[in-house]
């Protein structure tokens, strides 16, 4: 390839190949569940064409000779000449996995699996054999691979060996009509010969007619060229290859002198002395009548295209707004500040004037809050191909119903989202939904059902995943958390708090769930990355009908709601969405158990204590506790604790910065922010807090009244 | 290697000179970002005694390292006329904790001299070099080391 | 002598490809995305040359070249075909809707610039 493809175009090209991927996806998921149209074949057909006319440019042969195949049948099926069984869609669907990951392949430089491929191609040219109509073997018979041999510049050396190399060519070219109709056009023709050798074009006009019989459409001279070339017969006769179907071309090789005496006549105006001027104006006013007349035929102008409006953006750049428009709030918080300070009389102008200010900043930070959203349906594609493959490691037909997939989502939520939902529609398919022959005996279809569902509710998105499956079978779940010793047998538990029981760490291992008809394998890993993303996962089951998980989640994950808190004078911040109630230390009931755990007595519940001044090593140990406050945390794991603060300043929206960029981590803490006064203030991260300080096992805790609540402290 | 008569352009550099505790440190001017007098950092709980905390640095999160307490001079008490070099090493953005900027200087490389003996040792471990110019020794900061080994400034 | 060239096809990376090519002969490029906007284009733009892709969604390239033929034109401007087909019957096809040449996908620079001397007489920068 002489194209010097730059990285630029290929990346361009890649991520042109998610969209068409995707818009293949959506195509086949249409024609999976019956409401494809016309054009949807139309559409995968030229998803997968563009993939190979651009990876052809590229040279990404094992991607081009897979969809040239692949777009083979699919023209068959295009054409009528193959019916879309449920059986050629299925192969159809597994092709299409199969070309993401060679797109996937290619993108990494990685190489295809050969195995797969020549399974896959097997089975599309059995399909092809079959498919009726003779352009079947027509289309196979002229495979783009001959396509990709470069021009043949084979000098010299014909197949007349034993005579001197011809000193050029003698070329007769005799033309139809519908060469010039085409757009094509001799002299222009002739000219660009020049490239190879000297030319000397004779116009033959023997032919012509007397003006009067003359049809003006008609080309009645013909050409002879003498090419002086070294160049093959081949190569010469290439360059008529626009016109062979509309033109009679000779070519015969030139030796010597100059069979005829040709002069040059290429750029001199054709005359014919035969033509009286006045006659040549009627012809030309004939020619003009005609091209006058022809806007008649001009289409009424058409619609616009209904091409979506869009722009591509780095997401640096998106980054960048987001940081200053977060700088934009901080400075609109420090400026009412400011004005607060100089007292001014409430109907005063600069008051309003800041309220404007502060309605528009806020309305600045939610627009571009959305150019991170992106929509959930390709995350729901994925998933689609993880549950086909995980119905076919089981044995087990599988139906996904998607719900609301154009609910959009931050991009960062997005992408950290693949891996735990990947891992629960897997899990829901392993051990949800029951095997064909036992869903048949319960009454239900062999096939089973996978929902996939996105909403936005109350400023959160919430994810489901469905099975109609047989439900958790929560005596097996409790029997197998007592074997463990994770609950004791004698407590009374609610069909939530066992479901809860799922979640636990070391609940459950692989070997044991595939005997189970319950589920359990790494979802609490799953749990620990949706909690990550400041999400809530939980799961909800009737017995015989299925369950459901439902995840709920942050739109963005770059504002939180904080209460900002003082803690031994620092400024800090704890997530409202963990904060249940808040609690002065004059009403709170607080016990001492062992030498040093303080619990706190909230309506029958323990819960443990941390003093969040000390815990940060901002100061020692409080005792006193007199005029402090408990923020009672109750975390999306159910985790519980108090934590001891020294005044509640502010309820707001803060704006999430990473402390990993320029430093790292930090234990207890999620993030930092910037308030008001522009000093920076740390996110508390009670998830954190709630473990480092929880009880491990509420059974072996010297309390003398275990309550229900307890086991909540476990969890 | 002084003695080549090739322009002095081509072999100088430029330098941020500075001091942090009576003692004058200097380093390549391409990794200062900016300087900035002191402001009020945010404590981060279970760090380092040399990490003063962090700042705001339009809207990006900068921990401060006091570079004093770094290189084993006593800790500083930070006050309105210490200054904040910004400066990125390793990818990450830090600022160091100086009593003062003195100078912006260019230097050939025949100002340059090994460490001498007469370094303490604490402070060898930071230093690549020294600078003598006029009567002042100017120690070149080795500004990787500033940051420990694993890469963090957590405790 | 610089030409105008529009180049339609429904795929950014060929538009790209077409774009940096074109570029290089020292060509002006105007793109559409699909026929229906190559239409408008060839109406507006008045091209000294078509590049049409065939397969592309609203309307094909076989439906470009039969509209853009009955466009009122002093002359007829070329069009050229880009294709990765290169089955007879699809050359046939393009030809008798007006196309006026073919270039088979994957091209090169010269297969690109080759083809549009042979029907502008223009050949590209060098």
């Amino acid at each position: 390839m002489t194209f010097a493809a730059s990285d630029d175009f290929r990346a361009s090209f890649f991520e042109e190949c998610d969209e068409l991927l995707e818009a293949m996806q959506d195509g086949f998921v249409c024609m999976v569940d019956g409401s494809s149209d016309a054009e949807t074949i139309h559409v995968v057909f030229r998803a997968v064409h563009s993939i190979k006319g651009g990876a052809g440019a590229f040279g990404l042969n094992d991607l081009v000779g897979f969809a040239h195949e692949f777009e083979t049948v699919l023209d068959h099926v295009r054409a009528d000449r193959l019916p879309s069984t449920d059986e050629i869609l299925l192969l159809f669907q597994q092709c299409g996995d199969y070309l993401t990951d060679l797109v996937a392949a290619a993108r990494e430089n990685g190489s295809a699996d050969r195995a797969r491929s020549e399974a896959l191609l097997k089975r599309l040219d059995e399909l092809s054999r079959t498919s009726r109509g003779p352009s079947a073997d027509a289309s196979r018979a002229a495979p783009d691979a001959e396509d990709f041999q470069p021009l043949a510049l084979d000098l010299g050396d014909l197949d007349l060996p034993q005579d001197p190399p011809p000193s050029g060519w003698l070329i007769s070219v005799k033309t139809d009509p519908e060469l010039f109709t085409s757009g094509n056009e001799p002299l222009i023709l002739f000219r660009a010969l020049s490239r190879f050798g000297e030319t000397k074009v004779l116009a033959r006009t023997d032919d012509v007619p007397l003006l009067s019989a003359c049809d003006p459409t008609l080309c009645n001279i013909t050409w002879q060229i003498e090419l002086h070339t070294e160049t093959a017969e081949d190569v010469v006769l290439d360059a008529f290859d626009f016109v062979l179907d509309c033109a009679e071309i000779t070519i015969t090789p030139l030796r010597g002198s100059p069979e005829i005496g040709l002069t040059p006549l290429i750029a001199e105006p054709l005359s014919n002395p035969a033509m009286a001027e006045d006659e040549v104006a009627h012809v030309i006013e004939a020619n003009q009548a005609r091209s006058i007349s022809a806007p008649v035929d001009k289409p009424v102008s058409l619609p616009p295209p209904a091409t979506s409006q869009t722009i591509r953006v780095d997401f640096e750049r998106v980054d960048k707004l987001i940081n200053l428009v977060g700088e934009l709030v901080i400075k609109e918080a420090m400026l009412a500040q400011a004005v607060e300070a100089i007292d001014l009389p409430r109907a005063n102008d600069v008051l309003q004037e800041l309220d404007g200010l502060k309605q528009l900043a806020g309305e600045i930070q939610e627009g571009v809050m959305a150019i991170r959203a992106q929509p959930i349906k390709p995350l729901f594609q994925r998933m689609a191909r993880t549950i086909r493959d995980a119905g076919t490691l089981t044995g087990k037909t599988v139906r996904l119903v998607m719900k609301g997939e154009s609910a959009e989502i931050d991009k960062t939520v997005l992408e950290r989202l693949v891996d735990p939902l990947n891992h629960m529609v897997r899990n829901s398919v392993d051990h949800g939904l029951e095997a064909p022959e036992l869903r048949v005996t319960a009454g239900k279809a062999a096939e089973g059902s996978i929902t996939l569902s996105a909403a936005h509710r109350s400023g959160r998105v919430i994810i489901e995943i469905t099975d109609d499956g047989a439900g958790i079978d929560r005596n097996r779940v409790r029997q197998l958390a007592e074997e463990k010793g994770m609950i004791s047998p004698d407590v009374a538990m609610t069909d939530a708090e066992i479901d809860a029981l799922l979640f636990m760490p070391g609940f459950s291992s692989a070997n044991e769930v595939s005997e189970l008809s319950g589920r359990g394998v790494g979802l609490d890993v799953v749990r620990s990355e949706i909690t990550a993303l400041g999400g809530r996962l939980s799961v909800s089951s009737e017995k015989g009908q299925g369950t459901t998980f439902s995840i709920s989640l942050p739109l963005t994950l770059a504002v939180l709601e904080g209460m900002v808190v003082e803690v031994a004078g620092q400024t800090m911040v704890v997530p409202i969405t963990s904060i249940r109630e808040t609690l002065h230390a004059s009403a709170a009931e607080l016990h001492t158990i062992g030498a040093d755990i303080r619990v706190l007595s909230v309506r029958d519940t323990l819960m443990p204590v941390a003093d969040l001044g000390a815990m940060f090593g901002f100061r020692d140990e409080q005792m006193d506790l007199e005029d402090r406050i408990f923020l009672l945390i109750e975390t999306d794991t159910e985790k519980s604790c108090a934590l001891i603060v020294d005044a509640l300043q502010d309820q707001r929206q803060v704006v999430i910065k990473s402390l990993e960029t320029n430093y790292c981590q930090i234990d207890g803490i999620s993030a930092a922010t910037i308030l008001g006064d522009g000093r920076i203030a740390l996110i508390v991260d009670p998830e954190a807090i709630a473990s480092g300080i929880a009880v491990p096992n509420p059974v072996a805790m010297p309390i003398s009244a275990p309550t229900e609540g307890v086991a909540h402290v476990a969890i | 290697m002084s003695q080549s008569d090739a322009p002095l352009a081509d072999v100088s550099q430029e330098v941020v000179a500075f001091r942090v505790a009576g003692q004058d440190f200097c380093f390549d001017i391409m990794s200062v970002r900016e300087i900035r007098g002191w402001t009020r950092t945010t404590v981060l709980p279970h760090a380092q005694s040399y990490v003063k905390g962090v700042i705001n640095l339009r809207g990006s999160v900068v921990p401060v390292v006091d570079l004093s307490d770094r290189l084993g001079l006593g800790q500083t008490e930070p006050g309105a006329r210490h200054v904040i070099i910004i400066t990125v090493i390793d990818g990450q953005t830090i600022g160091l904790l100086a009593d003062m900027v003195s100078d912006i200087l260019s230097v050939g490389v025949e100002a340059l001299h090994p460490v001498p003996d007469m370094v303490s040792e604490e402070v060898k471990a930071f230093i690549s070099g020294v600078l003598l110019i006029e009567d002042r020794m100017i120690r070149r900061l080795d500004l990787s080391s500033v940051v420990p080994r694993n890469g963090t400034l957590a405790a | 002598m610089s030409l105008n060239v529009l180049a339609i096809d429904d795929s950014k990376t060929m538009r790209n490809l077409l774009g940096a090519a074109l570029g290089r002969a020292g060509f002006t490029v105007d793109f559409a995305e699909d026929g229906r906007q190559g239409l408008d284009r060839f109406d507006q733009s008045d091209p000294d040359v078509v590049i049409t892709d065939i397969n592309m969604p609203n309307l094909d390239g076989f439906g470009f070249i039969e509209g853009a033929r009955k466009l009122a034109r002093d002359r007829i401007v070329p069009i050229l075909v880009l294709t990765t087909e290169s089955a007879p019957e699809l050359r046939a096809r393009a030809r008798s809707a007006g196309a006026t040449g073919w270039i088979v996908k994957p091209f090169d620079d010269q297969k690109l610039v080759w083809a549009i001397e042979r029907v502008t007489g223009v050949g590209g920068a060098t």
